[in-house]
């Protein structure tokens, strides 16, 4: 470990990318996300890399879709409006199963919305925004820190599975900066990327990357194999972090910046008596299904809190499949929850 | 525990989220957890910038302050959007060169410094920030003299480390008030 | 006494949020006299895009759509072919109309479409605080082009005027610019004359406008305005391109 920097969570996704050796990175500007941008136009040249502003979204992910195909590490990045502009290019890229890292730093919407924190593309991101059956692997972060191992982590988990990984941080992770302590190597698979489209060189078979299969044996019989590929990673790629959930009365569940609020909750409701547990989904997708069915006995209920109207909400019900009430606190339109309204919350649930 | 909530708020341009970032550094080069949170957006035509500082010895569980212990201020609109959120016996530190507006709370413990006219004074109007930090420093001891000094030397980039000398003068001034 | 300067009544009693010197605001003004001295007030529709001015509803009197980043000209064709006996105008920043938006005009003007686009070029992305636009110049600093703006990495700025021109559908093109009063004069001819080629049934029309940006070009108004004459007008040639003889 080196020492420590304080940097801007944006930025830091940006350094993170270089270390994992991503040198392609392509975006059009929008808030709350745009240092990323300002970073790589910055940085790219340094390393030989590779910036371009795009026209706009759908070409941004267009272009990583062919800088996929040609087998490199690429990285495009933006917020709500702008990833809803991308779900068209997402769809294709997962069924051509290419390997790539789009990050969302969240505003609140729907529409034009606002340019303050929200979570209100949970849905989109974990559900499938897109057209047709795929799946992307979605990393929350929260902290600085986090967003760098994360971002190192996501081009990992994309090219070990020929997948698209989505990291979705919002306004708060992106703008704020908090110490980080980069390593001095990354741990970076190598992966032979022998599908690639980057020239036959005369000495193989030609390579195609498709998302269009007109029969529908062979349509059926992709979307199997894809199907098989996100049971292999729900079984290995769950991330999770439990806190205090030993003995809770109330177990909470949140994501992102909000499990940050959270953890002040519980020590603030330690003052009066009351146990807080935690439980922070790290990867949105693959949920983390089964640290839900492990506590579901300890607390007298569970509570989501989130900044949208609900969303990870039916995620944890369906966990927590009715062997304890769930209950829901939220804030939407770049309002953040408090502390304070939290702990009330919980109050009125316990009945304390 | 030392834990400090600091909200530092004016107009775009006061050197606000300069002021933060110098104040988190310095708190990190003492190994203390720390966290920076500004306020964003189309907010530089010509409205206020504030940031949010924690400063901790344990780690900041969230980087968004809803209780200060400490603001800082530098317009009149900030004094009266930011005054509710400081706890009770808290400080609220006022440019009063630039905020002619009373405070109403009763419970904190209220500063007036002519920091704008001081650093004005100095040659420099862009000190009026640091002149404020001194107080904050001298009146809670949540960083040292050096870490800021330490801190100016990374935040600032080397073209306008010529500025460091005086910028520590306006330091020790805010201070010793 | 007679008054002699007085708000446009297209034009709502309020204060704008633009910037010190930014010159947006007497764009608005330009468009507000020309739609009270033709007296269409009551059936025009203004179209406002994603940028600087996405709020500029607040800013007119006349009915107001807000379009997603880059498609006012297909929000205006939907309003324009639902009610053709509207006047319908867009305003929209070099970001919306020459990156993102780039098919929606092209196809706007392709077919012809009877409405107006007041196109402002200010060579930057104003509202996301200052990245490189179609029509930034070469060398150019701006956010995404730390080191300039190169030809080699990022092209050429784009001519919108020019390119709009080949297209038979656009029947009256103008660039002008707002940088003193004899030019805002002619602006405010140019904006005029595109809506009376829109009430001519005509076809599709559009005035560009070079506009300052002082926050995001990091200098003073005066220094701005300087900068728009010695760079923007060599590079961006005021005139017709097309439809000067037009009857209306
Ligand atoms: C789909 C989408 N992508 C990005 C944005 C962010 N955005 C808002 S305004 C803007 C650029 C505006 O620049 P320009 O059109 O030149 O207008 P100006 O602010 O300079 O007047 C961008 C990229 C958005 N709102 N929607
Ligand atoms: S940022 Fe630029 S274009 Fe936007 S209002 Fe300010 S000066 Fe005008
Ligand atoms: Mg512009």
């Amino acid at each position: 470990m080196g020492e420590k920097i304080l940097m801007k969570g944006n930025e830091v996704i940006g350094e993170a990318a270089l270390r994992a050796g991503c040198k392609h990175y392509f975006g059009y500007p929008i808030t709350p996300q745009t240092e990323i941008a300002h970073y790589m136009a910055k940085r790219m040249p340094m390393v030989g890399g590779t910036f371009v502003q795009a026209e706009s979204e759908v070409a941004a992910i267009n272009m990583v879709y062919g800088a996929a195909s040609a087998g490199v590490r690429a990285l495009t990045s933006s917020s709500s409006p702008g990833i809803s502009l991308k779900q068209e290019g997402i769809s294709y890229a997962s069924c051509a199963e290419l390997p790539a890292v789009i990050v969302n730093i969240v505003r609140c919407g729907p529409g034009l919305g606002g340019i303050l924190p929200a979570q209100c593309d949970y849905f989109q991101a974990v559900k499938g925004g897109g057209h047709g059956d795929y799946k992307m692997v979605v990393l929350a972060p929260c902290s600085v820190q986090e967003l760098y191992e994360l971002t190192v982590e996501a081009f990992n988990i994309a090219d070990k599975y020929r997948i698209l990984v989505m990291i979705m941080g919002d306004g708060i992770l992106g703008q704020m900066m908090e110490p980080v302590e980069f390593k001095d190597k990354e741990e970076i698979i190598s992966v032979q990327k022998n599908w690639a489209a980057s020239g036959t060189k005369m000495n193989r078979e030609n390579n195609v990357i498709t998302s269009i299969y007109i029969d529908p044996e062979k349509m059926e019989k992709h979307n199997l194999k894809l199907q098989e590929k996100y049971s292999r990673i729900a079984s290995s790629e769950v991330k999770v972090e439990t806190y205090n959930c030993e003995n809770a009365d109330i177990i909470v569940s949140a994501f992102g910046s909000v499990a940050r609020i959270v953890k002040n909750v519980i020590s603030m409701a330690e003052k009066e008596g009351i146990k807080v547990g935690l439980i922070r989904p790290i990867t949105l997708w693959p949920f983390p299904e089964s640290e839900f069915l492990k506590y579901a006995d300890v607390p007298k209920a569970f509570l989501t809190v989130e900044m949208n109207a609900g969303q990870m909400f039916e995620d944890v019900k369906m966990a927590v499949n009715g062997r304890k009430k769930v209950y829901f606190h939220g804030r939407m339109g770049g309002m953040i929850p408090t502390q304070q309204d939290i702990l009330d919350k919980i109050k009125e649930i316990l009945k304390v | 525990m030392i834990k400090q909530d600091i909200v530092i708020a004016g107009f775009g341009g006061q050197g606000i989220l300069s002021a933060g970032k110098v104040l988190a550094n310095a708190g990190m080069l003492e190994d203390k957890y720390v966290s920076w949170l500004p306020s964003y957006g189309p907010e530089m035509r010509g409205g206020t910038a504030n940031c949010h500082v924690v400063i901790s010895e344990e780690p900041v569980a969230s980087p968004i302050i809803n209780d200060a212990t400490t603001l800082i201020v530098m317009n009149g609109p900030s004094l009266e959007k930011f005054e509710d959120m400081v706890v009770e016996g808290g400080l609220i530190i006022i440019d009063s060169s630039l905020v002619e507006t009373e405070v109403k709370r009763k419970d904190v413990e209220v500063f007036r410094i002519p920091a704008s006219k001081m650093a004005d004074d100095m040659g420099n109007v862009t000190y009026a920030n640091i002149i404020l930090l001194g107080k904050l420093i001298a009146k809670t001891g949540i960083i040292s003299k050096d870490s800021f000094e330490e801190s100016l030397k990374k935040v600032l980039p080397a073209k306008k480390h010529y500025m460091i000398p005086e910028e520590v003068e306006a330091l020790k001034m805010g201070m010793s008030l | 006494m007679p008054t002699v300067f007085k708000r446009p009544h297209a034009l709502k009693e309020v204060s704008m949020h633009y910037c010190p010197g930014c010159t947006h605001g007497i764009i608005h003004r330009l468009i507000a006299e020309v739609i009270d001295e033709l007296d269409i007030e009551g059936k025009t529709i203004g179209i406002s895009s994603v940028g600087c001015t996405y709020n500029n509803y607040e800013y007119f009197n006349c009915d107001m759509v807000q379009a997603a980043h880059g498609r006012a000209p297909a929000v205006g064709t939907g309003v324009k072919r639902a009610n053709p006996d509207n006047v319908v105008f867009t305003y929209q920043g070099d970001g919306d109309l020459a990156a993102i938006g780039t098919a929606e005009i092209v196809h706007a003007a392709a077919r012809g479409e009877k409405i107006t686009t007041v196109f402002v070029n200010n060579a930057i992305y104003g509202m996301t605080s200052g990245q490189m636009a179609p029509t930034t110049l070469i060398n150019q600093v701006t956010t995404t082009t730390p080191y300039g703006r190169s030809v080699e990495k990022h092209g050429f700025p784009i001519r919108v005027c020019e390119l709009l021109s080949s297209l038979e559908g656009a029947v009256y093109i103008e660039r002008v610019s707002v940088n003193d009063i004899k030019n805002i004069k002619n602006a405010k001819q140019a904006i005029k004359k595109a809506f009376q080629v829109q009430l001519a049934n005509k076809g599709f029309s559009l005035v560009e406008v070079l506009s300052t940006c002082p926050t995001n070009w990091g200098l003073n108004p005066n220094e701005a305005i300087k900068w728009l004459e010695n760079n923007m007008i060599p590079h961006y040639p005021l005139g017709n391109f097309k439809g000067k003889d037009l009857e209306v």
